[in-house]
């Protein structure tokens, strides 16, 4: 075994300011609103993961990655591993706020052509790292780069978003094994604990609980937190940079279909988008926060 | 070099052994074993090289490479599905992986993280798949891996190359290091004759002619190769057939124009592999001739049915997949021209 103890060097701190976390959380609002007409648009997708999932996408591309829109190939760049594919509506309309390609392509999701496919191909769009939808190859790919940034003595950190659903499928733990035994720290996977998968609630499906001591067991560094807090997760993020020994699993508890109160804790929006009328009514609630405050269009 | 169509006999072009068929001064080793030498030679050419195994360092024969750069050796346990998928995560990263398993698990078990993290992603991963074919003999049917060829020659973006002796193997093992993009390549666990040489060419995507005939052309790929060769030497002392001789160590991308010369040429064509007929060799010939140039066709090879404990000679003969077996599908394919 090579020697890898030498890691990344000191990286940004990542504390967040009142001022700073108010705008991400208004970067969060309206990446929902935009996923929301794109998936009206594109007529089909899933809505309940990237609507749960937009909290820690903005957090990830505007407060936490080192990255450079301009230069997708940047070799500096932090690596997003976006390994439960179906959720990549969200980073798609991240990467657009970002600036990687023009908002308006953003409506041209799983059409002939696009370059935003159904599920996300990196041959076809620069910055998605990898092509992925079939479950559980993600970790497995993250591990392999974090392999190599370690090997090679790189300053990029790997971070690996994968499903509660998808820690059913076995390869996942293949490549637990392997970031446990190697000691990634550079590593840090994100699981969106949204508790639903396509036939029902995971733990009906196939119970995945206690998930914390399963990671632990693997000799992974575990942190729970609220999957919808920016703060909590940019604080998770923090603790797993501090923690050079073991890689982190941060385990986001999110609640599905997040902002959107129809679309809320229900497993049937796993993988349907909403139809234009429930299109409308979903802007609605999300431009008023639920009723809170009254529209600018009203 | 093209071959005048009066020319018969070995094509001295190829630089086979002297002794071809004296088996006594024959060599016998194992395929695998050009993987090992390959893998060290490529490793001191290029610092990207990776090995990746998943719990088979010595049969495999990555040994070697871990010996000589323990830095880039990555042991997996049993994880196959879990190595193709970091494999392509370090070839995205810049690195050149291999990964070796057995071909039974590897593509066998790991298939679609292949298709997906490495064919369609086209990352620069290499498959070695080892302990390929029947020869593995007595592991059994499990451990026997057959249907190798026809599932990765489907799949876009990846090459497929079957070495026919161990200095093949070695060649073949380097030309992969140095391609860019995917590629699948299988070798055998038992001895087998060494006839090719050094100097023999060999390039990815291009058939060798190693025998030149004018009657019938048999085109083989892997160890059976040999088993060809003796049975061209029976055929033209006994019956008077000069059979052609192709090493078509490439199934993908397929030299199809070689091939279609043969048939034109020949007009009869028989294909040799040591893998499931269908789908295998003898599907992409068939196919071949069926777009191009329609000819009688016979098919050595395993027929739609599993291995099972043996011998490696006795399961060979067995399958019908020895010289005697050759010489009575080239009889049966010349009534049919």
């Amino acid at each position: 075994m090579p020697n890898l103890t030498l890691g990344p060097r000191v990286r940004k701190p990542l504390h967040l300011h009142d001022r700073a976390l108010k705008k991400l959380e208004e970067r969060a609002l309206t990446m929902r609103k935009d996923l929301i007409t794109m998936l009206v648009e594109a007529g089909s997708g899933h809505s309940a993961g990237p609507l749960g999932m937009a909290d820690i996408f903005t957090a990830l591309y505007f407060h936490i990655m080192v990255h450079d829109p301009k230069k997708p190939n940047w070799e500096l760049r932090d690596r997003l591993i976006l390994s439960n594919g179906h959720i990549c509506p969200i980073r798609y309309v991240a990467m657009a706020h970002a600036g990687y390609f023009p908002k308006s392509e953003l409506m041209t999701l799983r059409k002939f052509g696009t370059r935003l496919q159904g599920h996300p191909e990196r041959k076809k769009l620069p910055g998605v790292e990898t092509t992925s939808g079939p479950l559980g190859s993600g970790s497995s790919q993250a591990v392999g780069m974090a392999y190599v940034g370690l090997l090679d003595r790189r300053p990029w950190r790997v971070y690996c978003v994968m499903s509660d659903g998808e820690l059913e499928a076995g390869q996942t733990w293949e490549a637990m094994l392997f970031a446990g035994r190697n000691k990634l720290y550079n590593c840090t996977f994100i699981i969106d604990r949204n508790n639903i998968q396509i036939d029902g609630q995971t733990e009906e499906v196939m119970p995945l609980e206690p998930l914390q001591a399963k990671f632990e067991a693997f000799g992974l560094n575990v942190i729970r937190c609220a999957g919808n807090s920016i703060r909590e997760f940019v604080s998770s993020v923090e603790h797993a940079h501090g923690v050079s020994e073991k890689p982190t699993v941060i385990i986001a508890d999110t609640v599905p279909g997040y902002g959107v109160d129809f679309m809320e804790y229900d497993f049937s929006w796993h993988g349907k988008p909403p139809t234009f009328t429930e299109g409308k009514e979903a802007l609605a609630w999300l431009r008023t926060l639920g009723g809170k405050i009254k529209s600018e269009h009203e | 070099m093209t071959p005048r169509r009066t020319q018969t006999g070995i094509n001295h072009e190829a630089y086979l052994v002297r002794h071809l068929f004296d088996p006594d001064k024959l060599k016998q080793i194992p395929t695998r074993n050009g993987y090992g030498e390959g893998l060290v030679e490529a490793g001191k050419k290029d610092k990207n090289i990776m090995v990746l195994c998943a719990d088979l360092t010595e049969s495999t024969r990555s040994l070697a490479f871990k010996e000589a750069f323990p830095d880039r050796f990555v042991q997996l346990g049993v994880s196959e599905q879990s190595m193709a998928s970091i494999a392509a995560g370090m070839a995205i990263t810049g690195k050149v992986p291999f990964i070796s398993s057995y071909a039974c698990f590897s593509p066998g078990r790991n298939w679609e993280q292949i298709r997906t993290t490495v064919a369609l992603q086209n990352s620069n991963v290499k498959i070695a798949g080892a302990h390929a074919g029947v020869s593995v003999g007595p592991d059994g049917a499990t451990h026997q891996m057959i249907e190798d060829i026809a599932i990765m020659r489907v799949m876009p973006n990846m090459r497929v190359i079957v070495p026919c002796d161990s200095v093949e193997t070695k060649k073949a093992t380097l030309a992969i290091s140095a391609a860019v993009g995917p590629c699948y390549f299988r070798f055998a666990r038992e001895k087998s004759p060494v006839f090719t040489t050094d100097k023999t060419p060999f390039k990815i995507g291009h058939a060798e002619t190693y025998r030149f005939g004018a009657d019938v052309t048999i085109i083989g790929t892997g160890p059976l190769l040999y088993e060809a060769l003796l049975a061209a030497q029976v055929l033209s002392v006994d019956h008077g057939i000069e059979a052609r001789i192709i090493n078509l160590h490439t199934i993908k991308p397929l030299d199809e124009k070689t091939i279609v010369k043969a048939a034109k040429e020949t007009g009869a064509i028989v294909t040799v592999e040591e893998a499931q007929a269908a789908g295998g060799l003898g599907g992409v010939v068939a196919e071949t001739l069926a777009l191009h140039t329609p000819v009688p066709m016979e098919r050595i090879g395993v027929q739609d049915r599993f291995g099972e404990s043996g011998e490696p000679r006795e399961l060979l003969e067995n399958l019908g997949l020895t010289a005697p077996s050759i010489i009575q599908a080239v009889l049966t394919v010349l009534k049919r021209k």
